[in-house]
């Protein structure tokens, strides 16, 4: 034995395993690689209603590498409680990490993953060339928008609805000109009866604001 | 408490009103003085929750609370050399005692210089509280004389930071902080403390440190999947137990030593779970991970069942992620379910406390795996793949020698501190470890540094127990002058400098991926430290030779004080077994040649 060197057989001559498994840790078939490509999923999180949460929670999401296409927080009708909508990119199981961690944060008290069929609404507000008002209330009127302010010069409208309508919307919009505009991001809430602010996993029992919210929500 | 003659007679009987109504509550022998500040609420939280130790420095906008502090009879103060210091003596104390390890400081520098220490903190799941000043709350955010957004920076390295926004509510801040370090999955916490608040006038006594309703971790895995995991666990081929970090912090030791005899399951440790699993247990197969033995790391590989307790399963330990334990279903118990499936996929996810999910699986067994052959392959494993080295007399000394003789002469339950680099691998390779909370080091940070202030705290946690420290020579340069702490507490602890006169596990990497190019790797002139030790007041040795390698162990050991063991070793040793990063693990070195070969 030389210096620093250990007995044992040489790399290639032991015995090892035959299995493998893929980047994110699952054991594969090496013939049927399987892939997870993105999805988009919306995340909806009860918050405690303090400063700095939104700091924290965004925080979270770019330190972790989470990819948000957009995060939007406002108060709830508990006043103790905020609710933020968040719509991330990932691959299945990012999107259950991301879950897990945001769950994780102190003040964070229930998160939900929406379901497809979710009530799902984005605002936007949009400032185009006053030109040719007849046209631009037409297509207002075609998107169910509403007019906010009429000049001479510019016309500013606001519309609602899913991603796809308000990508049509703002396309229709392209030929007067658009000089501005601001998307809020998604605000959404579970579809029926069923409570948008439920425990992800079963050993997180409901704190008493989630539930009174919940009651309220049934009421 | 003559200082608080003071109080208005009015206020006295007040308070001695509450105090009666409140006796009935409490113990009839907890005497609390009465709260009057803001800082005095944090001093009394800090009571009332058990603190012994705070490591700390001071500095303007935290001296009103060590003006509270003055005080206390409870609570000793421990002033260290630089903040860093004080957070890894909070957090060796943490982990020798099992309870949040306090440490403090002011605000901007002082809250700059803990970074390090609570990032290393969060790495490995060390329960720690930092207190820290801040500036008046109206100069907030103006960049007033040593303000920093000390909120900002370290949320990313706190398990929760907390900014006390109110001199009634500061006390309760603080206990929140510190049942939040210690439940759950531990980890550090900081409540950033304005001085208008801390001097600010308040009555309200804080109570027993209690979590927020947001926070509920877990306890029990779920029925179903314990009797899944169970059953594939029974019906397992080559079975392995990898006991992490979480089992010492959840204190499930013994439940896992009885689980794995019971059922004859080979037990595995990572770096943070050293000690968890005696070493000299027929059934252990060492330390796995970049620089495991061979023989662990072959069984990881081959393992067709591996049951994952309290790890996070960090890229140290798995190589790459791809020939991880590839024909391996997971059952993953952890008490964190955003560990699990994060790196590898966990097949049986048991979410829980380390402790009652053994106990639920030791319920659900069917009865033990057969596995005799995986038991013969293991043992043979561990006669091919033993540690080994040679000590030729006429050349410089082995490291791996003076850590075993260490070993040798010393108590089981004798705490091993280390720094960052190949004395800690060595410390952690050739020491053999039997028990829970005696290898305390910097494993997911890797903090160089963190050996001398951790023996400090090591020792105050565990005055009866022997504290050894081996240190690199890097590593001591960092945070050395903490030794100046250990001579004025007096501190029957020894600091072994494994010195290569470089940052060896530079030079190692450079020398293996590199082409032996030595960019800032050597050190050109080095002190002598054992003079730099007799500067700071302690017992200062020099190690050379191996005929004398036992006797200066025994004069360090037998010293009323700090010695500092200057061990001048071979500069060319390396660290083997290696799994290069990112490697497989099956594949590791263990030797130079490998290395190229692989
Ligand atoms: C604070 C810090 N800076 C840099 C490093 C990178 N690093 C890792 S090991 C190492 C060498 C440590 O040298 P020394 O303490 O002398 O120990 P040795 O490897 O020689 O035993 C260095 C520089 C680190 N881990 N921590």
């Amino acid at each position: 034995m030389t210096q620093g060197e250990l007995p044992g057989a040489h790399p290639d001559e032991r015995q090892m395993p035959e299995g493998r498994r893929n980047k994110q840790g699952i054991r594969i078939d090496p013939e049927v690689e399987a892939e997870h490509p993105p999805e988009r999923a919306v995340l909806s999180a009860l918050v405690k209603h303090e400063p700095g949460v939104l700091a924290e929670v965004s925080g979270l999401f770019s330190r972790r590498m989470f990819n948000i296409e957009s995060l939007t927080v406002g108060r709830t009708i508990d006043e103790r409680l905020a609710r933020m909508t968040i719509v991330i990119e990932e691959p299945r199981p990012g999107i259950d990490q991301a879950k897990k961690q945001l769950e994780k944060l102190v003040p964070v008290v229930s998160v939900r993953e929406l379901a497809d069929d979710a009530v799902q609404r984005e605002l936007v507000i949009l400032k185009v060339n006053g030109d040719e008002p007849d046209k631009v209330n037409a297509i207002t009127q075609m998107y169910n928008g509403e007019t906010l302010d009429a000049g001479s010069r510019t016309i500013t409208v606001e519309l609602a609805g899913d991603e796809g309508e308000i990508d049509d919307a703002i396309e229709a919009y392209e030929q007067f000109g658009i000089r501005e505009l601001v998307r809020t991001g998604y605000a959404a809430l579970a579809r029926g009866a069923e409570p948008t602010a439920k425990v992800t996993y079963p050993n997180k029992a409901p704190t008493d604001a989630a539930v009174e919210t919940q009651e309220a929500m049934d009421d | 408490m003559s200082e608080r003659a003071s109080v208005p007679p009015e206020a006295a009987d007040a308070e001695a009103e509450t105090a009666e109504a409140e006796t009935e509550k409490r113990e009839p022998d907890e005497d609390k003085s009465v709260v009057e500040s803001g800082a005095e609420a944090v001093v009394a939280a800090l009571e009332a929750a058990g603190v012994e130790y705070l490591f700390g420095v001071q500095g303007g906008a935290i001296m009103p609370v060590y003006d509270a502090l003055y005080r206390s009879d409870e609570l000793n103060h421990v002033t260290m050399a630089h903040e860093q210091g004080a957070a890894h003596a909070a957090d060796a104390y943490g982990i020798v005692t099992g309870d949040p390890g306090i440490c403090m400081a002011t605000s901007g520098p002082g809250a700059t210089n803990l970074v390090t220490g609570l990032a290393d903190a969060s790495m490995d799941s060390d329960p720690v509280v930092a207190l820290t000043g801040q500036v008046p709350t109206e100069f907030v955010g103006n960049d007033a004389f040593q303000e920093t957004d000390t909120i900002g920076v370290t949320k990313p390295v706190t398990k929760h930071n907390i900014f006390a926004d109110d001199s009634d509510d500061v006390g309760e801040d603080v206990g929140t902080a510190w049942a939040l370090a210690n439940e759950g999955r531990q980890g550090p916490t900081l409540v950033d403390l304005p001085k208008d608040v801390t001097q600010g006038e308040t009555d309200r006594q804080p109570e027993e440190p209690k979590t927020p309703d947001t926070y509920n971790p877990p306890v029990e895995a779920e029925e179903v999947m314990v009797e899944a995991a169970a059953e594939a666990l029974a019906g397992a081929d080559r079975p392995i137990i990898l006991a992490g970090g979480g089992v010492i912090k959840g204190e499930a030791c013994d439940e896992l030593r009885q689980f794995a005899r019971e059922y004859e399951i080979p037990v595995i440790t990572t770096m943070p779970g050293t000690g968890a699993f005696p070493e000299d247990d027929p059934l252990s197969m060492g330390i796995a991970g970049m620089h495991g033995t061979g023989y662990a790391n072959l069984a990881v590989s081959n393992t067709d069942l591996l049951v994952g307790v309290g790890t996070r399963f960090d890229d140290r330990l798995t190589g790459d992620i791809e020939t991880f334990a590839p024909d391996a279903e997971l059952v993953h118990i952890d008490i964190d379910p955003a560990e699990i499936s994060k790196n590898v996929f966990a097949d049986y996810p048991l979410v829980g406390d380390a402790k009652h999910v053994i106990r639920q699986l030791d319920d659900a067994m069917p009865g033990a795996p057969d596995c005799d052959e995986w038991h013969e392959t293991c043992q043979r494993w561990k006669e091919e793949y033993p540690l080994d080295y040679e000590t030729p007399e006429d050349d410089p000394l082995k490291p791996q020698y003076v850590v075993e003789t260490y070993d040798e002469l010393t108590p089981e339950d004798t705490i091993v501190a280390a720094g960052v680099g190949q004395h800690q691998m060595w410390a952690w390779q050739y020491w053999t470890w039997t028990e829970p909370r005696t290898w305390v080091t910097s494993h997911g940070l890797g903090t160089m540094g963190y050996a001398v202030p951790a023996a400090i705290g090591a020792k105050l946690a565990a005055p009866d127990r022997e504290v050894v420290a081996f240190d690199g020579d890097g590593s001591f340069l960092m945070t050395g002058q903490e030794l100046s702490v250990a001579v004025r507490e007096n501190l029957n602890i020894t600091i072994v400098v494994l010195n290569n006169e470089a940052v060896g596990m530079v030079r190692q990497w450079q020398d293996g991926f590199y082409e032996g190019r030595r960019m800032a790797s050597e050190y050109p002139w080095i002190p002598e430290f054992d003079k730099l030790a007799e500067a700071y007041g302690a017992q200062g040795l020099r190690l050379e030779d191996y005929d004398e390698v036992e006797e200066t162990i025994q004069t360090a050991r037998n010293y009323e004080g700090p010695s500092v063991i200057d061990a001048i070793i071979d500069p060319s040793e390396n660290v083997y077994p290696m799994v290069p990063s990112g490697g497989d693990n099956a594949r590791f070195a263990l030797n130079e040649q490998h290395l190229e070969d692989i």
